[in-house]
């Protein structure tokens, strides 16, 4: 117990998160087996593990590097593409699915990673709205790209087409990626407890990045860069190094989600889907990783949990949601509720 | 060499329609600072309402568009005094959340008021337009009304801030809020009359957009929003000018892709070139270059 309280404060919080991550992956666990859900919450299960990855990456982003990307869906949409057509044409070559999973999130995260290196290029040359609206550039063109991509696989391989749904396979060769019509029929190999540690993985990644040399670099380049420039921090290095990791992240997130469906289309992953995730950071909190698991696990299931509200559900969604950012961000309104709250205030970091 | 004519014309009056929208999102980021995302949606409720003036109580389209305006311009206003003045203090990112909370409420609402399914709206611009080179080279009335009534709004609202009151009020906040204050301009009048008058230009913009595009759904604003949001960019955010000439190439650059390279490549021929535009001119086409201080 000593131990613990000698612990530095950020320490205690990145163990604490990882507590509850555990304990919440075990109570949902034997709930889902003993049948506690509804097929449908059950269903929810593996995207709200994708989800949770993909705010985490992006409050590596925008709480972490402090740069504002709307175009985090794009990566997503790599990493589910590239993860899903290598589990497809590995169905045959590794039988096991669980090994075809870490395999297809793998090749999902080195794809998205190099997508974000590219990009990484011209992005980080530019600052603030303009750095943001590039981003969001790159998700539209990403999307253009793959909804004209087609490729198929045959006993000699795979066969890559642009723009023309036209490939010639040889016997036995089928189609998997279908331009705009997506790829249909996935076999889905995703599993809850492959999501939690996905989770697990991402966690200490970035906490591991948080506290090390380089994560001081990038906090401090977000907190005054012409400060940290001049003692010596190479700017493009650390901003490119919080950048690729977090595309990465996002696309093993994208493959985890892709092989829980069962069919995914390009436009899924368009700009919506990248604000949708940035609302989950910012309502976590800028830079708390808890705070991202939480908001993304919960909005993800508020559109269920309102179903009963039928088609007022996405009203009532988007009313809370305002009413959330004036609750915590409207001084006046701030002011109330430490009024009310006595004995509560100057804890938040 | 007419059929690059008829697309550059087509481009210009898209363009057009861009820059009357990018108007909107570059005076509020000008004055509040902040990426208003619920513009777009500005436009569908717009669209929405002189669609039911017109084809439901038989109103003579003019009429229509001016109710349109009307709703518009108090929509924005209420949006204003309800969801972002509270954050005027805020971080820049809660303010950004917030709006689009405006823009799901929207959509949603709409949706729930006027259903999903999709809404043909009529050709309210009549006319037969014009033919030059003997019939080879056809502009349509809706074409003209689009181009003309940019330019006419361009204008008025180059006057605006250069000589009235109100506008320069406007300049001043835009260029230091505090300061502007202190010589005793109402700040908080002044957003909100900029929300007002951006709020009547997306319903004109609506209107026009519907004119080219006449497929109405809930969601029909988002992309025309981008899309001039990403003029406003491209122009240099918070110039007048800059929405302007931003909307405009990227409505002939849209058109020219679709036609001579791939339409299905045509939006992201689009956001290709805003990248290379922003990475040799940082702050956009003619956006003021701001110099930062130590």
């Amino acid at each position: 117990m000593n131990k613990l309280k000698s612990m530095d404060r950020s320490v205690r919080r990145n163990f604490l998160t990882y507590a509850i991550v555990i304990a919440a992956y075990i109570v949902l666990q034997s709930l889902s087996s003993a049948r506690g859900f509804s097929p449908t919450l059950r269903g929810q299960l593996v995207p709200i593990c994708a989800y949770v990855v993909m705010a985490l990456s992006l409050n590596l982003t925008v709480g972490i590097l402090g740069e504002l990307s709307l175009g985090h869906a794009g990566f997503m949409s790599v990493g589910a593409f590239s993860g899903a057509v290598a589990a497809a044409a590995l169905q045959n070559a590794v039988p096991s699915p669980g090994l075809r999973l870490a395999i297809a999130l793998i090749i999902g995260a080195v794809f998205a990673g190099i997508v974000g290196t590219v990009i990484s290029v011209p992005v980080l040359r530019l600052n603030g709205d303009y750095l943001a609206i590039v981003t969001l550039a790159f998700g539209q063109i990403i999307k253009s790209l793959v909804e004209n991509l087609y490729i198929g696989v045959d006993s000699s391989g795979l066969h890559m087409s642009f723009l023309k749904p036209s490939i010639a396979l040889a016997q036995g060769g089928r189609m998997i990626l279908n331009g705009p019509m997506g790829i249909p029929n996935i076999n889905k190999i995703s599993t809850f407890l492959a999501g939690f540690i996905l989770i697990m993985l991402t966690l200490i990644a970035i906490f591991n990045l948080v506290r090390s040399r380089a994560g001081r670099a990038i906090m401090a380049l977000r907190d005054n860069r012409i400060a940290a420039e001049s003692v010596g921090i190479n700017v493009t290095k650390y901003k490119m190094m919080a950048f690729v990791t977090s595309a990465a992240l996002a696309g093993a997130a994208g493959a985890l989600f892709a092989l829980g469906q069962n069919t995914i289309v390009a436009s899924k992953f368009d700009f919506n889907t990248s604000i949708l995730i940035l609302v989950f950071v910012v309502l976590g909190g800028l830079g708390n990783m808890l705070g991202s698991i939480i908001a993304a696990a919960a909005l993800t299931i508020l559109p269920e949990a309102l179903r009963g509200f039928a088609d007022y559900r996405m009203l009532i969604y988007a009313i809370v949601l305002i009413l959330v950012m004036l609750g915590t961000n409207s001084p006046q309104l701030k002011a109330l509720f430490q009024k009310l709250l006595p004995g509560k205030h100057g804890e938040e970091v | 060499m007419m059929t690059f004519l008829t697309h550059l014309i087509n481009g210009i009056s898209l363009g057009s329609v861009y820059a009357i929208i990018a108007l909107g999102y570059t005076m509020v980021y000008g004055i509040a600072k902040m990426l208003n995302f619920a513009h777009g949606d500005v436009i569908m409720v717009g669209a929405y309402v002189c669609f039911f003036a017109v084809s439901s109580y038989h109103l003579p389209p003019i009429l229509g568009v001016l109710i349109a305006m009307a709703l518009c311009t108090m929509l924005g206003i209420v949006i204003e005094r309800l969801a972002y003045k509270p954050l005027r203090q805020a971080a820049s990112l809660a303010v950004l959340i917030t709006a689009i909370g405006v823009s799901y409420f929207l959509q949603n609402g709409a949706q729930l008021l006027w259903g999903s399914n999709n809404k043909m709206f009529p050709a309210i611009i009549p006319g037969e337009g014009i033919s030059l080179f003997g019939g080879q080279l056809r502009i349509t009335a809706a074409t003209l009304v689009t181009i003309l009534a940019c330019i006419v709004i361009m204008l008025a609202l180059t006057w605006f801030t250069g000589n009235t009151r109100m506008g320069k009020a406007m300049r001043a906040v835009s260029e230091d809020k505090g300061a502007a204050q202190l010589m005793g301009i109402n700040v908080n009048t002044t957003i909100s009359v900029t929300f007002a008058i951006g709020s009547a230009l997306a319903a004109i913009a609506g209107v026009l957009y519907m004119s080219s595009y006449p497929i109405l759904v809930p969601t029909t604003g988002s992309m025309p929003g981008i899309k001039a949001f990403t003029a406003a960019v491209f122009g240099g955010i918070g110039s007048i000018p800059g929405a302007l000439l931003g909307g405009v190439l990227l409505g002939v650059i849209e058109i020219f892709a679709g036609a001579y390279i791939s339409t299905q490549l045509a939006n992201a021929i689009v956001f290709l070139v805003l990248i290379i535009v922003l990475l040799v001119k940082p702050t956009g086409l003619l956006g003021r270059k701001i110099n930062e201080k130590v």
